[in-house]
């Protein structure tokens, strides 16, 4: 009887919070933790950046029914296939290792990875130059498999749950360098907080680990999201949408075929 | 507790036979080939969370003496910093706490430029002095309230009669006072030692490498969920055990379980 | 010239910390609504399966009790951490499966529902033990006096068991809020927005770790105190007619 009333009571409490929720709407998973530019949280309580615009852009044009949910990074696979999510939209490249667990649609953009550290120190992004430094990365990204099979028998590699977390501590210098995407970086230099640093470079391309673009991940089998995903990736490249949302945020595309 | 013997129940061996199955299941159906490549890094990781374990509760220990004595017995200018902190470390969430330091104090630091060029400054940009600096006033904390009860446990007659000997006051406090109160506090020790043991994976989140961080890294390299978690389970349930193994065989010697 | 400086430093921070944007008071606030729903929830949940653990483990059977042992010896020993993990995992897992069987489409889970699962859990075997000791210290007389007048068993324990065990359980229950308040905290981790996420979301956009960190703590803190007072009144009503700890120690 007890347990029936609690039970009730988490439903009201869970229906409050999470409004009602229909079945044929789109769990579009992001992270957690704030990516600026491309999504971070404004003060009252709202995603915003391009990857948001960008998902809602390609939610209209492929007429899905999409909800942004935030879902911790390091377990945002996880949550995709164990369906608290319906798809990962959340600056997630397409690699060969995570295709052996999820699909993914076509990419939506795709950027350079790049070494950011003091400005005062001369780095290169070559494994040689960062010998004996300690380099930061966020867990479960391209970045932490690139860096540790490059850069892991010389340096000493730190593993952040976010890549805001490993901007902090290069500001405080309590890393010497991190390995991170070029536009998200470029912010970072750009911001106040960020003007301690600078891009070194990009790392050398190695496609296997670092992908091909971002992409939106979806369950395997998933192929009529996957299908519709990508038709609407497709009509917003097309139409304009996409070089309109970028102009806003960045100078440069940061999409190529 | 009657030994093997209460093991060889009906109920008892039927249980063991389902747990025994489920093992075989998980062993079967689950993906272990990835241990072997892990193992050198699991065995780091455990280290430094034993190693983090022990520091940090005797460095606490040491903390809560003082800190108990100040409430017990201390002027009010000792005991009420003494209860305050005591309030403010139960009151507030550990992560908080760990966080407020790595990424408050801890960024507070490279600002100060003697600091930078300090011989301080290759500790100070680690994660692990924050983490044990955290951990160490938790447990000072929690078990500085212990204290104060253990040493106004004491019986009075016997601090009286010392006193009446002519013991010179520390004499009194090494000799009779807090070996009284220690062994008062023993049996809550070791569960308070397991709850310690149950924080540290909260490090893992300033980038120290322990053993959880380990599973962590298992589970965003492969995404396999349940594999590195169980296994993390147990290890814990392990030490746990041996932490309250040890507890018991020190209270038997000291005579304090009654 | 440190007075204005200081002046202004705090300016900053009631700004950062006002209720409506640019400022973050208002993130905050919605973050310990959100702590405070799942640790009330989480404490309930656990209460409930505590009261069922603990006659399991006076009254039950063989079998029953050793399951029970093996229940909170586990959540005892694993760090909540690692139970949020799998619990959060498996949970969902498990309610999925369970509605496709039965044909239903996906189940909505919402981050409260599943904290408060999880969190119930770790909960109901701490206050397993709490129930099971305050039941214990009551006078067998009472229960044989019950059980004598022909009392079924739920309304013994309604009537007879709970009153009468409250004074014994209310201390270790005040402990037990406390911790679920503090656990929520845990959450953050598998990125649940309550206090502690909300907080670090401010503190890194704004880059005033010290200000949101501090005010968080301040929140945390309220909520310590507040339950204290709270369960004090609770603990003198509950030993109301019972002679006090002073009085019965003479």
């Amino acid at each position: 009887m007890k347990l029936k009333t609690l039970l009730a009571a988490g439903l009201t409490a869970s229906a409050l919070t999470a409004g009602a929720a229909s079945a044929d709407e789109v769990k579009i998973g992001i992270a957690a933790e704030p990516y600026p530019p491309f999504a971070s949280l404004d003060a009252s309580g709202n995603w915003v950046g391009w990857e948001v615009e960008v998902i809602d852009a390609i939610c209209a044009a492929a007429e899905l029914d999409c909800v942004i949910t935030p879902v911790a990074w390091d377990g945002i696979i996880p949550s995709l296939t164990g369906q608290q999510i319906d798809a990962i939209m959340a600056s997630m490249s397409i690699t060969e290792e995570r295709m052996k667990t999820i699909d993914f649609s076509d990419p939506y953009y795709n950027t350079p990875a790049v070494i950011v550290a003091d400005k005062s120190m001369d780095i290169e992004p070559t494994p040689e130059s960062l010998a004996g430094k300690i380099v930061g990365i966020q867990a479960s990204t391209i970045h932490q498999t690139y860096a540790n099979t490059y850069f892991g028998d010389a340096a000493e590699i730190r593993v952040y749950q976010t890549q805001d977390e490993a901007n902090q501590d290069l500001v405080a210098g309590r890393i010497d360098a991190t390995q991170a995407d070029s536009i998200a970086m470029a912010d970072f230099v750009n911001s106040d907080a960020g003007q301690c640093c600078e891009i070194k470079g990009a790392v050398a391309n190695d496609e296997a680990i670092l992908g091909k673009g971002v992409g939106a991940g979806v369950r395997k089998g998933d192929d009529a999201l996957r299908e519709s995903l990508n038709k609407g990736i497709a009509a917003i490249l097309a139409d304009g949408t996409h070089a309109e949302i970028t102009s806003r945020y960045f100078t440069t595309s940061i999409y190529s075929e | 507790m009657t030994g093997w013997r209460s093991l060889l129940q009906p109920h008892r061996i039927v249980l063991m036979a389902l747990f025994a199955g489920l093992v075989v299941w998980c062993a079967v159906s689950l993906r272990w080939d990835w241990i072997p490549q892990y193992t050198p890094l699991a065995i780091e990781g455990a280290w430094r969370t034993i190693w983090i374990l022990v520091v940090t509760t005797v460095a606490g220990f040491l903390l809560a003496i003082p800190l108990g004595l100040a409430q017990a017995i201390g002027p009010w200018y000792l005991s009420v910093p003494a209860k305050t902190f005591c309030t403010i470390i139960r009151g507030t969430p550990l992560l908080l706490q760990i966080w407020l330091l790595y990424y408050g104090l801890g960024s507070l630091f490279p600002q100060i430029p003697w600091i930078r060029g300090s011989e301080l400054w290759p500790y100070l940009r680690q994660a692990w002095p924050y983490a044990v600096l955290a951990l160490t006033l938790s447990y000072a904390g929690y078990e500085g309230e212990v204290m104060r009860g253990a040493f106004a446990g004491v019986n009075k007659g016997q601090l009286e009669a010392a006193n009446a000997f002519g013991m010179p006051r520390f004499t009194m406090f090494r000799r009779i006072w807090l070996p009284q109160a220690i062994r008062n506090v023993l049996p809550t020790l070791g569960g308070e030692t397991i709850l310690q043991l149950k924080a540290t994976p909260l490090v893992a989140t300033i980038t120290v490498v322990e053993i959880y961080a380990v599973s962590s890294r298992v589970r965003s390299d492969l995404f396999i969920v349940y594999e590195p978690l169980l296994l993390l389970a147990l290890f814990y349930m392990i030490i746990a055990g041996i932490i309250a193994l040890l507890f018991r065989r020190f209270e038997l010697k000291t005579g304090s379980r009654v | 010239m440190e007075l204005i400086l200081d002046t202004l430093g705090l300016a900053k921070s009631a700004e950062l910390l006002s209720l409506s944007p640019p400022g973050w008071g208002g993130n905050l606030l919605r973050g310990l609504a959100n702590s405070l729903q799942i640790a009330l929830g989480a404490f309930g949940f656990g209460l409930v399966i505590g009261l069922f653990g603990a006659s399991g483990k006076l009254h039950g059977g063989v079998v029953v009790r050793d399951l029970l042992a093996i229940y909170t010896t586990v959540i005892r020993a694993v760090p909540e951490l690692v139970l949020i993990l799998i619990l959060y995992y498996v949970g969902t897992d498990l309610i999925n499966q369970a509605a496709s069987a039965l044909g239903y489409g996906r189940v909505e889970i919402s981050g409260v529902v599943a904290g408060i699962w999880v969190l119930g859990i770790v909960q109901g075997a701490y206050a397993t033990e709490v129930l099971r000791g305050a039941i214990q210290a009551i006078p067998q007389g009472q229960i044989e006096a019950a059980r004598a007048f022909g009392m079924p068993p739920l309304m013994l324990m309604r009537r007879v068991t709970i009153p009468a065990m409250m004074s014994y359980a209310t201390p270790g229950l005040a402990n037990l809020w406390l911790i679920a308040t503090k656990d929520t905290a845990l959450l953050a981790i598998v990125g649940f927005s309550e206090l502690t996420l909300e907080t670090r979301q401010a503190a890194s956009s704004t880059r005033a770790y010290f200000t949101f960190f501090l005010a968080a703590g301040a929140l945390y803190m309220i909520v310590t105190l507040f339950s204290g007072a709270i369960f004090a009144r609770i603990e003198k009503w509950a030993r109301r007619g019972q002679p006090s700890l002073r009085e019965a120690g003479k």
